[in-house]
């Protein structure tokens, strides 16, 4: 089986690649370049190819498989709907998976299941979570922030968010800041 | 403090303001909602994330939307569109040696004009035993159906005489650039980087070539509608709100600085606001050229999702995918847009609202009222460049008139 890994990252690539080792004879091409990218694919004529959610060569590679006829078997996104779950796992680990049409869905399962999983565990690696938190944060500023208002000031909360909005408004800044500046203030001040 | 949640997708392009702004501003807040947002670089990647549950309703292209609940590509996923997130706002940019040979406007050129050239030159490139090569951003794209319609009208064949191939946006400079496109129609900034970057010189807008035609939608899957309506609605009126907001030129300096936030569309905040003003600079070093139709986000209710320009897409997926008419893909694509989830959110606010829920399209030459549930809304010229109407009762008529 021949398996096609495009990934701009080639530490990912390789954490992948090691996992995809367990299957039975797998040949695997790492492609790391988007110069290339679809001469490479039909050079080497993948039965997968397993693509991250966030390659931006994503929508050149999925045109590439409906129109081309370069390739000798057509390639599809995924096999049939009754893979469903197996798909919502690679969506929900940042896979995407291409195959040929007519590779038996056992050997798909299991080839997906791999790469979840080594999706997964190299997730853990990255800091994505803290992308996360601090969009919380953000939202526990304002939250704060309005507090601080209602309390200080006796306003309603609606009051208390029109207030911080009218300032960023005036002042051409984001709300976030005018309630991060309000809560750094307040903190300083003490209650 | 708000209850309700709403997650959106989106790719990092201008239009995507909507929502981003309703949420920046807290008009999104007003109405009870709270909007996280969730980036990508590919509609591939926006589409499955909204199909699996990642975001509740994503920016995305109306014939994306349509093409996914058509089932072409993939298996059919019924989408729906409540909101139209803007009309036009995308540019046709020439490499600089082509573009000077089919343009010398120092404006926008006329499309019938340049396009005559471009034929010349697309002759000229084949008897050389090469075809000129475009870029645009999807297959199920306004940008690809624009620039397709605008290249058959003047007699070039999209596919035989002309090549057209998918480009990333953030890639369409560098594709430039390398020779390996000659041309692209993309949404901005990325126009203005080709013409920063001085590979190309932007000859076009697409609102040139139909002055009020349908871009982005707010989509989501059929179930989620149903879900999650009052949230949908809610979003409805607060991106309503955004785009009074947006509009009004006092706030371009910080609209422009919010959406060009890394966390959004992370671009030079004054590209972002060159296209959020309609003043772009087409040549490099050159003066900006104000021409006010270059995106429209709010007047006119360009909001509204009209099911004729649904059906307008799905004529052209008929066309350039060079598949049959069917009356039964025909009613699907129509109903992905939802003018009654439009009706029902905005009515109790007092916005404009048309008695219709389609129209010829095209037909609009010059200022015309048309019905609406208070009063008249007056919608200005909505014409094609070449003066053909579509009639969304009769696609059959016109798909064989294009012929």
């Amino acid at each position: 089986m021949k398996i096609a890994i495009v990934d701009e990252s080639a530490v990912r690539a390789s954490i992948i690649e090691e996992g995809l080792a367990e299957l039975d004879n797998p040949e695997i091409h790492i492609l790391t370049e988007r110069q290339g990218l679809l001469a490479r694919i039909e050079e080497i004529g993948p039965d997968i190819v397993l693509i991250d959610l966030g390659n931006p060569s994503r929508d050149i590679l999925e045109e590439y498989f409906a129109v081309s006829r370069a390739l000798a078997r057509p390639i599809a996104m995924f096999v049939d709907e009754s893979d469903d779950d197996a798909i919502a796992a690679s969506i929900d680990a940042g896979v995407s998976a291409y195959v040929v049409d007519g590779l038996a869905s056992n050997r798909i399962k299991s080839l997906l299941d791999l790469a979840v999983r080594r999706f997964n565990a190299f997730a853990r690696l990255q800091s994505d979570l803290a992308e996360a938190k601090g969009k919380l944060a953000e939202r526990d500023t304002v939250d704060r922030a309005k507090r601080i208002l209602m309390d200080s000031k006796g306003l309603s909360e609606p009051e208390a968010y029109a207030e911080l909005r009218r300032k960023a408004m005036s002042s051409n800044r984001r709300i976030v800041s005018i309630a991060e500046a309000l809560v750094t203030a307040h903190d300083l001040m003490g209650d | 403090m708000p209850t309700r949640e709403l997650t959106i997708g989106f790719l990092p392009l201008v239009d995507a303001c909507l929502p981003i702004l309703a949420q920046e501003h807290g008009f999104a807040e007003e109405e009870g909602l709270h909007l996280t947002f969730l980036k990508d670089v590919s509609w591939a990647t926006v589409l499955d994330r909204l199909l699996y549950g990642h975001s509740d309703a994503a920016h995305m292209l109306a014939p994306l939307a349509i093409a996914t609940t058509l089932g072409r590509g993939r298996p059919a996923q019924p989408l729906v569109a409540p909101f139209v997130l803007g009309l036009n706002g995308n540019g046709i940019t020439l490499a600089k040696t082509l573009a000077d040979k089919v343009c010398d406007a120092p404006g926008f050129g006329d499309p019938a004009r340049v396009g005559a050239a471009l034929k010349a030159q697309v002759a000229a490139a084949r008897s050389a035993g090469r075809r000129l090569r475009f870029g645009v951003v999807h297959r199920y794209s306004s940008h690809n159906y624009k620039l397709r319609y605008w290249l058959a009208a003047c007699g070039i064949r999209p596919d035989e005489d002309v090549e057209i191939v998918t480009v990333a946006p953030p890639f369409v400079a560098d594709a430039m650039a390398s020779g390996e496109i000659d041309g692209a129609c993309v949404g901005e900034p990325w126009n203005s980087v080709c013409v920063e970057r001085d590979v190309g010189r932007m000859v076009l807008a697409t609102a040139q070539i139909w002055r009020r035609g349908v871009e982005k939608v707010l989509a989501m899957r059929a179930p989620v509608l149903e879900q999650k309506r009052p949230e949908v609605e809610a979003l409805i009126r607060a991106m309503r709100k955004a785009g009074r907001h947006f509009v009004d030129p006092a706030n371009l300096a910080l609209n422009a600085r919010i959406l060009a936030d890394n966390r959004y569309i992370g671009s030079d905040e004054s590209l972002v606001a060159r296209a959020i003003s309609d003043r772009l600079v087409l040549s490099h070093g050159g003066e900006a050229v104000h021409f006010p139709d270059f995106m429209f986000q709010y007047s006119e209710v360009a909001n509204f999702p009209w099911v004729s320009q649904a059906s307008w897409l799905y004529s052209q997926m008929v066309r350039w995918d060079h598949v049959e008419f069917d009356a039964d893909d025909a009613r699907k694509a129509a109903a992905v847009f939802r003018p009654d989830v439009y009706r029902s959110a905005v009515r109790s606010t007092g916005d404009d609202l048309p008695a219709a829920n389609s129209k010829v399209e095209g037909s609009v030459s010059q200022l015309t009222q048309v019905g609406s549930q208070q009063g008249s809304i007056t919608l200005s010229k909505n014409s094609f460049f070449d003066g053909r109407t579509f009639d969304p009762e009769d696609i059959t008529g016109y798909l064989a008139a294009l012929d």
